[in-house]
């Protein structure tokens, strides 16, 4: 399939020429709408790639001929990525959505050479006409994992596998003791950066080494199974990320986040074909149905479920908010003032803990 | 640091140093023959999918197991036909076997991603379990981790004692005179390069069977470069594959274990370690051209034509 992918990505080079993105862009529904996809993971990691392929495949599901779709997997981010964007532009393609945040540099060039294609960038936050954004607020998930997680737990100790220190991932990890300070003050949240977003022996290993040290949840912020799998094993709890991790854990599996990017991609597509695309950040989580969270194991007590679904209903009407304040930082400093909340903007760029986090982020 | 923790990292180290160990010494034996095969990472990955996909078909781990070594086997002849018979580069051949073994897993794979099966269970063996701090490190691992220490005990004892080891050291250091005694040049690295492609096998299914029960692309994430590193790392001496084996393992559980304790020690330091004691022995070792020939062997990589 990828070296498939691959060649016919090599063959539309020489024809890519010839057709300018304009004319494409301006065709008949005769010619189908090219959208291509750009993976940093492989689409077989069953997490970050794997969802964004479903929701390619909901697109194709959804548009039929009218579309189509190609992809590149395990491209590294960097120099290496824009060779790709490039070479999918220069293709005909109409349509290019870049999946990883390393990806926002590259994609920002590309986009400046080929101003009638249209690009989205994930959850970066430089924009330009003819580049938008869209991001997914899996903190909402993060929040509502973090208070069952807070319920759950026996020791008080929670612990997190994270992947690279950024705003992302920091700000999933606050969402997390946010819900701790509010629901369990007790409990401890251990933080360990693997410094990779897939490699199933560390995941597990980072697994391992929490419970030896008596954490009973774990959440996690990297692709695979693993650390799902390694608390199965020893009887504790983990939540899935990215995709429905279940499977890996029919005992330890409390709930998945899970992105959802299919409403996202067919809302982009659909608005693409009728002209009326424009650059904007767009931030869905819950409420637009790209974010959700399934699972919930039945040894979660039934008034933790309820309320953990009260908490899901509010984040959809906008009734409840992670990062409401007052918030805190580690120092103990008033960030955020009661009845204040901490907007998207300021969320895309956290680069602090919350009070209540013992460690430091790395730097 | 109480004594459970310990007790926890040693465990660890061992399980994390295993698929290396496995690795390295396949590597080793075959870079004693003079053979450098850089296809590690592909001969492990096609073992972990091959492994996977027969244990989740057939129910049986220990097929599962054997038919990844064959997989390994396998993708090791690719490379044994071309270095050999066709006299090709080793470094090229090897780096093409890897991008080969990665892609090919990856598509064989693809079917597979997402599905469960039951991992290999630790085997306690009685007693010996208990003992305090390496009790649960020596005796309370898996079959394949007791495997490996059996493999190190053959390995360590083939090279250094006996007769066709002397023989693979011969080959490895100088062919021509290996040949002109009457040393089976061809049949000795193609045995060692076939040891090499059945312990990457091996520990490729250990990833997929044992130490994380499922398949996903790429898996392997660079154990196979470790592996290789580690050969260097250990001058090519057995004990000490084992040695840098198990420290690599204890480095990367080290890493982890810091920073779920709170230690302010930055996990991008930690997580160089290895790599950074790989360059240092590298770097001792070329700083004396005569020690750098004493443990290297010296016709490593280069092919072999029988004069007529």
């Amino acid at each position: 399939m990828k070296r498939r992918q691959f060649n016919k990505l090599v063959t539309g080079l020489a024809a890519g020429v010839c057709i300018s993105a304009l004319s494409a862009l301006s065709a008949q529904a005769a010619t189908p709408l090219k959208v291509g996809f750009v993976y940093v993971g492989p689409v077989g990691d069953h997490g970050w790639s794997y969802q964004h392929d479903q929701g390619r495949k909901s697109v194709e599901a959804k548009f039929g001929d009218k579309v189509q779709t190609t992809y590149v997997e395990n491209v590294a981010e960097g120099a290496d990525a824009q060779r790709v964007i490039y070479n999918l532009a220069k293709t005909g393609h109409n349509l290019i959505f870049t999946t990883s945040f390393g990806f926002m540099n590259p994609t920002l060039k590309v986009a400046k050479q080929f101003p009638n294609v249209v690009f989205e960038h994930a959850t970066g936050y430089k924009m330009a006409k003819n580049l938008g954004t869209y991001i997914s607020t899996t903190f909402e998930g993060r929040y509502v994992a973090g208070y069952v997680a807070s319920q759950v737990t026996k020791s008080n100790k929670i612990g997190y596998i994270a992947s690279f220190p950024i705003p992302e991932v920091i700000r999933d990890i606050n969402a997390v003791q946010l819900a701790l300070n509010k629901y369990n003050p007790d409990a401890e949240l251990k933080v360990i950066w693997v410094n990779s977003w897939f490699d199933p022996g560390k995941e597990a290993d980072a697994a391992n080494a929490m419970m030896d040290q008596g954490v009973d949840v774990i959440l996690q912020h990297t692709d695979s199974p693993a650390a799902m799998q390694a608390a199965e094993r020893r009887g504790a709890y983990a939540v899935g990320q990215a995709s429905d991790m279940s499977s890996f854990g029919p005992h330890a599996h409390l709930l998945s986040v899970v992105d959802e990017w299919g409403p996202h991609y067919i809302k982009t597509v659909k608005a693409v074909m009728d002209g009326t695309w424009t650059a904007k950040a767009n931030v869905e989580g819950m409420k637009e149905g790209s974010i959700v969270v399934p699972g919930f194991n039945e040894s979660i007590p039934a008034d933790v479920v309820l309320h953990a679904k009260e908490l899901i209903a509010g984040i959809k009407d906008g009734s409840v908010y992670p990062f409401a304040g007052p918030i805190k930082n580690k120092a103990g400093e008033l960030v955020v003032a009661e009845g204040e909340r901490l907007n998207y903007e300021a969320l895309e760029k956290m680069n602090w803990y919350v009070e209540g986090i013992d460690s430091e982020i790395p730097k | 640091m109480d004594i459970d923790l310990i007790t926890n990292i040693l465990y660890a180290m061992i399980r994390t140093g295993t698929p290396l160990l496995i690795v390295a010494l396949g590597e080793l034996v075959c870079e004693k023959s003079g053979v450098l095969n850089l296809g590690q990472e592909g001969m492990m990955l096609m073992g972990a999918v091959v492994g996977f996909i027969v244990t989740l078909l057939s129910g049986s781990l220990l097929l599962g197991f054997l038919l990844a070594m064959v997989a390994g086997v396998l993708m090791s002849l690719i490379f044994g036909l071309i270095t050999m018979e066709l006299s090709a580069n080793q470094v090229a051949t090897g780096l093409a076997l890897t991008i080969f073994g990665t892609g090919l897993s990856a598509f064989v794979g693809s079917e597979f991603v997402g599905k469960p099966i039951e991992g290999l269970d630790p085997v306690f063996i009685p007693v010996l379990t208990d003992l305090p701090v390496i009790g649960r490190m020596l005796f309370g691992q898996d079959l394949i981790v007791y495997l490996s220490f059996v493999l190190f005990g053959a390995v360590y004892w083939f090279i250094n004692y006996s007769r066709p080891g002397l023989i693979l050291k011969a080959v490895g250091e100088n062919p021509h005179a290996a040949n002109a005694i009457g040393l089976p040049v061809f049949r000795t690295r193609y045995l060692a390069i076939i040891f090499g492609g059945a312990m990457a096998g091996l520990a490729g299914g250990y990833l997929s069977l044992a130490y994380t029960p499922l398949w996903a692309e790429n898996m392997s994430a660079g154990r196979g470069w470790i592996a290789l590193a580690l050969v260097v790392f250990a001058s090519w001496k057995a004990e000490r594959v084992l040695l840098g084996a198990w420290l690599f393992g204890l480095a990367s559980i080290l890493h982890l274990v810091f920073q779920g304790l709170g230690f302010a020690v930055s996990p991008n330091l930690l997580a160089i370690l290895p790599y950074l004691a790989t360059v240092v022995v590298l770097v001792l070792l070329s700083s004396n051209q005569t020690r750098s020939r004493l443990v290297a062997p010296i016709s490593l990589g280069n092919p072999f034509h029988a004069r007529g």
